[in-house]
């Protein structure tokens, strides 16, 4: 009784069940009869492809860079063709914080008790001038931080006021060319040894 | 006897739910301190500062054409629009009239930008109610409003095309055929997002009779903008204190007396076709004449106060700049919209749900650094 899978698979695509291998596997796949195939890969390069194609961000959209990085998720953008597009407004179930917009004296601890309640490995993008160095709001400013990486370690910077959407997603590209140079067993806390700007 | 013991097991008690800075309701940084009583919101205090950059101070040090940029970060979505209130600021000081063509050109962005600003305000209060699909449609218009932006003036968000006695540039050929084709198309457009969203039950029932303000709440508390026009005070100073060629259009009003989110969410889809028809209007007309008056390259206002509203997207801005005849400003100060609307949040919040907030908020539209300058 019941049907059995390959055979019914085989009503549908006559080569039988085929294994798709997507382009860019960081690996060889080698057929190996019976179904099976046999897989040569490391174990580095197999984690940091899954890592980098499925970057969770948590949107820490302040100012006016959040609007940017909405239209970078918008149909025109759509930032989900990378991976992007599950943005979570929890710290806990993120793997990268997009600080888009100002941050000012009375939001450094905030933005700080976010970053440590990221689980690891955390990653983070400062957008726009704001949040690299202050932006406008560099001279004269008593509240402003000049730029998030005097509170948090920053991976990649994107320039601009407000930088393009296109300019977002080659950010987000560098840091997932960023992540499959990693090596696990070398991986430090970006945290340790912070200077907090000193 | 019985019933009394259940009562007093059943006694509730009220506690302190932290609403922001990081939430994904609150449309950027906006802290709301929320005494709740099971789902019933007893109090709520909205915390600020969490996105204070200040501009007013830094406006002090600045020269007058400095401030213009400033102002633009102030609430980005209508960053045009408080650009323009500055530069006719200081034209007032100066004494100074720009061309025809500066005003109608100046009129034209900005009602661009209002329609781009309540696009994306109507994306976002689908989002904040549970429904994706208005972000989408909402971000995929504003993209048109966005490539005319970028095409005349390099910027696509924060433009900085006024500058005090004109405009920095002229406008680029392809202009008013694209703002045309650009009318074309959202004129389609928009009766999809009435299918969509206004006519939807769960909508409607989310938004009506939320979150109602009366007609004399809102001139006491100084609500301007669609939140007072949704509760029917007419305070549209396009209509009131006509600038740039306001004076030379005919558009109506917008305004309801229901004074709930619904209300809220009707007057600015009404004001979307009424921006676009004060643009059809004038797009096919723009005079000749010159895009800048001359000024000194030093801008030093006589002494004295001047004092310029003009309608954002979101309500009633006023710069006030105080001059004592040197290069720089003594004192600059903002009315924005935000402050004056978020301080009856409290008032009308009071007794609902915590759901209903969120409703209310998306319908007021808040845009933080707006509020905290």
């Amino acid at each position: 009784m019941g049907v059995d899978k390959r055979s019914f698979l085989k009503q549908i695509e006559p080569d039988g069940l085929k294994q798709v291998v997507p382009n860019d596997f960081p690996g060889k796949v080698i057929p190996g009869g019976n179904g099976g195939n046999i897989v040569v890969t490391t174990l580095d390069n197999v984690i940091n492809w899954g890592r980098s194609n499925s970057l969770w961000p948590l949107y820490f959209g302040t100012s006016c860079c959040a609007i940017e990085m909405m239209q970078t998720g918008a149909p025109r953008h759509d930032f989900s063709r990378f991976g992007f597009e599950v943005a979570r407004p929890s710290a806990r179930q993120a793997d990268l914080i997009i600080i888009a917009g100002t941050i000012v004296n009375k939001m450094a601890p905030v933005l700080r008790r976010l970053y440590d309640q990221m689980a690891e490995p955390k990653y983070v993008i400062a957008m726009g001038a704001c949040a690299i160095s202050g932006g406008p709001f560099f001279y004269n400013s008593y509240s402003v931080v000049k730029g998030a990486d005097h509170i948090i370690p920053v991976d990649v910077y994107i320039p601009g006021c407000p930088p393009r959407p296109e300019a977002l997603l080659e950010g987000m590209i560098m840091l997932q060319k960023k992540i499959k140079t990693e090596n696990m067993t070398k991986k430090v806390n970006p945290i340790d040894g912070f200077d907090e700007g000193k | 006897m019985v019933e009394k013991e259940i009562e007093n097991k059943m006694k509730t008690e009220e506690y302190f739910v932290n609403m922001g800075p990081q939430h994904p309701a609150a449309h950027g940084v906006l802290r709301l301190l929320l005494t709740i009583d099971g789902e019933i919101i007893k109090n709520v205090d909205p915390d600020l500062g969490y996105i204070h950059r200040s501009i007013e101070k830094m406006c002090e040090r600045d020269s007058y054409q400095q401030i213009v940029h400033l102002t633009d970060r102030m609430d980005y979505l209508s960053s045009h629009i408080n650009n323009e209130a500055v530069c006719l600021a200081v034209e007032k000081g100066l004494d100074i009239e720009v061309s025809d063509r500066v005003k109608v050109i100046r009129t034209i962005v900005s009602e661009l930008t209002r329609l781009a600003s309540h696009q994306l305000w109507w994306g976002v209060i689908g989002m904040d109610l549970g429904a994706l699909t208005t972000y989408f449609y909402a971000f995929r218009d504003r993209e048109y409003i966005n490539d005319i932006f970028e095409e005349t003036c390099g910027a696509r968000l924060t433009m900085n095309y006024n500058i005090p006695g004109g405009l920095m540039f002229d406008i680029h050929p392809n202009f008013v055929n694209r703002v045309k084709e650009f009318l074309v198309h959202f004129k389609t457009k928009l009766p999809e997002y009435d299918r969509l969203l206004t006519g939807n039950v769960i909508f409607q029932k989310r938004t009506k009779g939320v979150g109602v303000l009366t007609k004399e709440d809102a001139i006491s508390y100084g609500a301007t903008g669609p939140v007072g026009r949704g509760s029917g005070f007419a305070c549209d100073v396009r209509k009131t204190h006509p600038y740039s060629a306001y004076d030379r259009v005919e558009f109506k009003e917008a305004l309801f007396t229901e004074g709930d989110s619904l209300a809220r969410y009707k007057v600015r889809i009404m004001e979307m076709w009424e921006s676009m028809s004060i643009i059809d209007q004038l797009i096919d007309n723009i005079p000749e004449g010159d895009i800048k008056t001359p000024t000194k390259a030093v801008i030093k206002l006589p002494k004295g106060e001047f004092y310029q509203r003009v309608e954002a997207a979101r309500g009633e801005l006023g710069v006030y700049i105080n001059s004592t005849g040197t290069k720089n400003p003594y004192r600059v100060k903002f009315r924005s919209s935000g402050f004056s609307n978020l301080s009856v949040l409290n008032h009308i919040t009071k007794g609902a749900k915590i759901a209903d907030l969120v409703a209310t908020m998306a319908s007021f539209d808040f845009v933080i650094p707006d509020i905290d300058r």
